[in-house]
């Protein structure tokens, strides 16, 4: 009878049906979940990627990859929570919890996920403004993200950074002036170069950024030295407003390091990044130089909260997005229809994830705002206390390091 | 650097050591001291630097600590920033600081900011330095001082050297410091001779950042100023001692944080003052202590307002005339102290 029970919900739970027998299924699928033998699913499978474009590239990254069941969740979930957390961060700026300068990579996901999937803790990362999908990557948890948007004490930058300066080990950021991290993130290659700890720099910049001459002085020098640096342009076709063609002469950003081998990747599809990624890395590690990587991807939102996205690009577009190329979707299809995980699986993922979200969300609208005492601090580092003057000549802070 | 033995072995072995020496002795000991440190900029290694200051560093450390690189001074001053946050330890040069425009976003935005925003994870040792402000022809857009500018900005610490002590104390200084600094030198002053005495001399002599130094004392009038003007300064002391008058002539060292309390104390004593200075005068150096000292202690014991001498307010002209007229020289400022003490 049992069997016959378990046969009939697998068969119900694994089919196009399943939405349907969700509801029915959810109080009966923990039963099942519990009950089902994690045997049951493969281990692994392996998948046809996208062949990436190659620009003085006599190889590339292989056509194929290997995901096991243990990567696949992983990054569903965390390719969610960063949809999720970008989300709820949507609805706090709304609320006015968050102000000033808010730009969510709600789309992008596969970028961060994939990147980090193939590179170490101990390699690092730079990237500019739109980083809340690399700051939760690269270690720092969600209700210290929010808590740093809504501005309070328990933001990992203590409340004074904000969006846009986020940090944690071997992340730098979190940049607003566009370009400027793409000489900072050499500079950081350069030193692991220095160092000579087989360390590399992923530095991150959009298609808008691509234009920045400090960029193309960064590729000559890198170039020249040979930095462990992988330059990579996260396209997402649009420059705040300006669409890539009105722009760019060149729209092949992958080509725009010249003298550098370059590569284009599909940005929304993960494995396809991780593969580049991990082709990138194997590089640059050898001692070949820098390489420049294009992740042709998309952003749902506009440019930042004050944009509505739709003025340069048409409703359908997005949807077509959404519907034909989201990355998690993708990822979900390939799992499900590979059996290495089952629909309720990632569902109860989902409920994780999403009681992730509210706990950090609750925490960063409760959390106090930071002290007083902190304006003055952090002026200098390793400093003894000093004074900071403040609006008039009477009122001072100190400042602690 | 040979040191010559007075006749009485108990003197100090004091000698005289141009700017550009004590600054090359002061990046030369550096780089031993931590191989963190490392040089880069335009011409420094296998030119010896534009101006020499970097002369045999390239051949006694090789590429890896000193490294030439492209006319690219946004590029390069960026990757000397992001080394600098995985705490290498670099010292950027700028031909001359009129350069350092065309880079001052990774100044002020990467260098001096990241500490704060950070809330103290990342820190930037880095070191900026060149020569600033007015040197002799070269006109216009090779002339301006940037002490104003980079003064301004909160998380840098400004230095201006005037002696060859000043020079390699505060570069090494600046190099032990975990902060971004950057440092005013002054291309005329390199090839002049100061004396430097034994204690100076020595691997470990720093000068602190942020005091100032009397550099001749005085009771009749306060002399603030930095650095190649200290020495007019004291050449305008030296003939106003002459007709009685004494001046304290103090030297600032350091722009930023700006040593005040040791300027308020003088004018307590003196009950006068006047800043010399070679910038622009709006928004400058001056226009700074005159505030401060309004705002403190020593504003009642004025017996005068303050009065700033300071480079002619127009983009530098070419002409010899033109341009000696547009730097405060000795009369300018013996003409200011007599105008504040009304003599």
């Amino acid at each position: 009878m049992r069997k016959m029970l378990l046969a009939a919900l697998s068969r119900v739970l694994q089919g196009p049906a399943a939405a349907t027998a969700a509801a029915a299924g959810r109080t009966a699928s923990r039963v099942m979940v519990a009950s089902r033998n994690y045997a049951d699913f493969a281990s692994e499978a392996t998948f046809e990627i996208k062949k990436c474009d190659l620009h003085r590239l006599e190889e590339g990254p292989s056509t194929t990859a290997v995901m096991t069941r243990e990567e696949g969740l992983h990054y569903y979930k965390t390719m969610q929570t960063i949809r999720r957390m970008e989300l709820k961060s949507d609805q706090l700026y709304k609320q006015k919890i968050i102000r000033g300068f808010c730009h969510l990579y709600d789309g992008q996901e596969a970028c961060c996920v994939g990147l980090e999937a193939a590179i170490k803790p101990t390699d690092h990362v730079i990237t500019a403004y739109r980083a809340h999908g690399f700051t939760y990557t690269r270690g720092v948890p969600v209700r210290e993200i929010l808590a740093e948007l809504t501005g309070r004490k328990g933001g990992c930058a203590k409340g004074k950074g904000g969006s846009m300066h986020m940090y944690t080990k071997n992340f730098y950021g979190g940049n607003g002036i566009v370009g400027a991290q793409v000489p900072l993130g050499a500079g950081i290659a350069l030193a692991c170069k220095y160092f000579g700890k087989n360390e590399v720099c992923l530095t991150l910049y959009g298609d808008g950024a691509a234009n920045q001459g400090q960029i193309f002085e960064t590729y000559n020098m890198a170039a020249l030295w040979k930095l462990p640096c992988i330059f990579i342009c996260e396209n997402n076709r649009y420059g705040m407003g300006t669409s890539v063609e009105r722009a760019a002469a060149s729209t092949d950003y992958y080509k725009r390091g010249d003298y550098i081998p370059g590569l284009r990747v599909d940005g929304m599809d993960v494995l396809c990044v991780r593969e580049a990624a991990k082709f990138a890395t194997e590089y640059c590690r050898a001692g070949k130089g820098p390489l420049v990587m294009e992740l042709q991807t998309y952003r749902y939102h506009g440019h930042s909260m004050s944009d509505p996205g739709i003025s340069y690009r048409t409703r359908e577009e997005i949807q077509e997005v959404r519907s034909k190329s989201d990355p998690i979707t993708l990822l979900k299809d390939r799992m499900v229809n590979n059996n290495l995980a089952s629909i309720e699986e990632l569902k109860e993922i989902d409920v994780t994830v999403r009681k992730e979200i509210e706990e950090g969300a609750q925490f960063a609208t409760t959390d106090p705002e930071p002290p007083l005492e902190e304006l003055g601090n952090h002026i200098y580092f390793n400093e003894p206390p000093f004074e900071v003057r403040g609006p008039n000549q009477w009122i001072r802070y100190k400042s602690v390091s | 650097l040979q040191q010559r033995r007075g006749i009485r072995l108990s003197a100090p072995a004091a000698v005289q050591v141009t700017v550009r020496d004590a600054l090359n002795q002061a990046l030369d000991e550096e780089l031993e001291r931590d191989e963190r440190v490392f040089l880069l900029g335009e011409e420094v290694a296998q030119y010896d630097g534009a101006y020499k200051i970097s002369r045999g560093l390239w051949k006694k450390y090789g590429d890896k600590r000193v490294i030439d690189t492209p006319i690219s001074e946004m590029g390069f001053t960026g990757i000397a920033v992001g080394a600098a946050m995985v705490w290498l330890r670099p010292v950027c040069e700028f031909m001359t600081f009129n350069f350092s425009m065309q880079a001052i976003d990774q100044v002020i935005n990467s260098a001096a900011k990241t500490c704060y925003m950070s809330a103290g994870a990342i820190a930037v040792p880095i070191v900026f330095r060149g020569p600033n402000g007015a040197s002799a022809g070269v006109a216009a857009q090779h002339s301006q001082c940037f002490a104003a500018w980079y003064g301004h900005c909160p998380g840098l610490k400004v230095v201006s050297p005037w002696s060859s002590e000043d020079a390699k104390g505060l570069l090494k200084a600046s190099i032990r410091d975990d902060n971004p600094v950057v440092m005013l030198e002054n291309e005329l002053l390199y090839g002049v001779p100061f004396e430097m005495s034994e204690q100076a001399q020595s691997k470990d002599f720093v000068v602190p950042i942020g005091k100032a130094k009397i550099e001749r004392q005085g009771t009749h009038v306060t002399l603030v100023s930095h650095s190649r003007p200290v020495g007019h300064c004291l050449e305008a002391a030296a003939v106003l001692a002459k007709e009685g008058v004494e001046c304290e002539v103090i030297n600032l060292r350091t722009i930023r944080p700006m040593d005040i309390e040791t300027v308020e104390a003088s004018v307590v004593k003196t009950n006068h003052l006047v800043t010399v200075e070679g910038g622009w005068p709006q928004f400058g150096v001056g226009a700074e202590i005159c505030a401060r000292i309004m705002e403190g202690s020593a504003f009642n014991y004025l017996d005068a307002p303050a009065v700033r001498v300071t480079g002619a307010d127009v983009p530098m002209p070419y002409a010899k005339i033109l341009e000696d007229n547009c730097i405060p020289q000795v009369k300018d400022i013996i003409f200011a102290v007599k105008k504040t003490l009304n003599i």
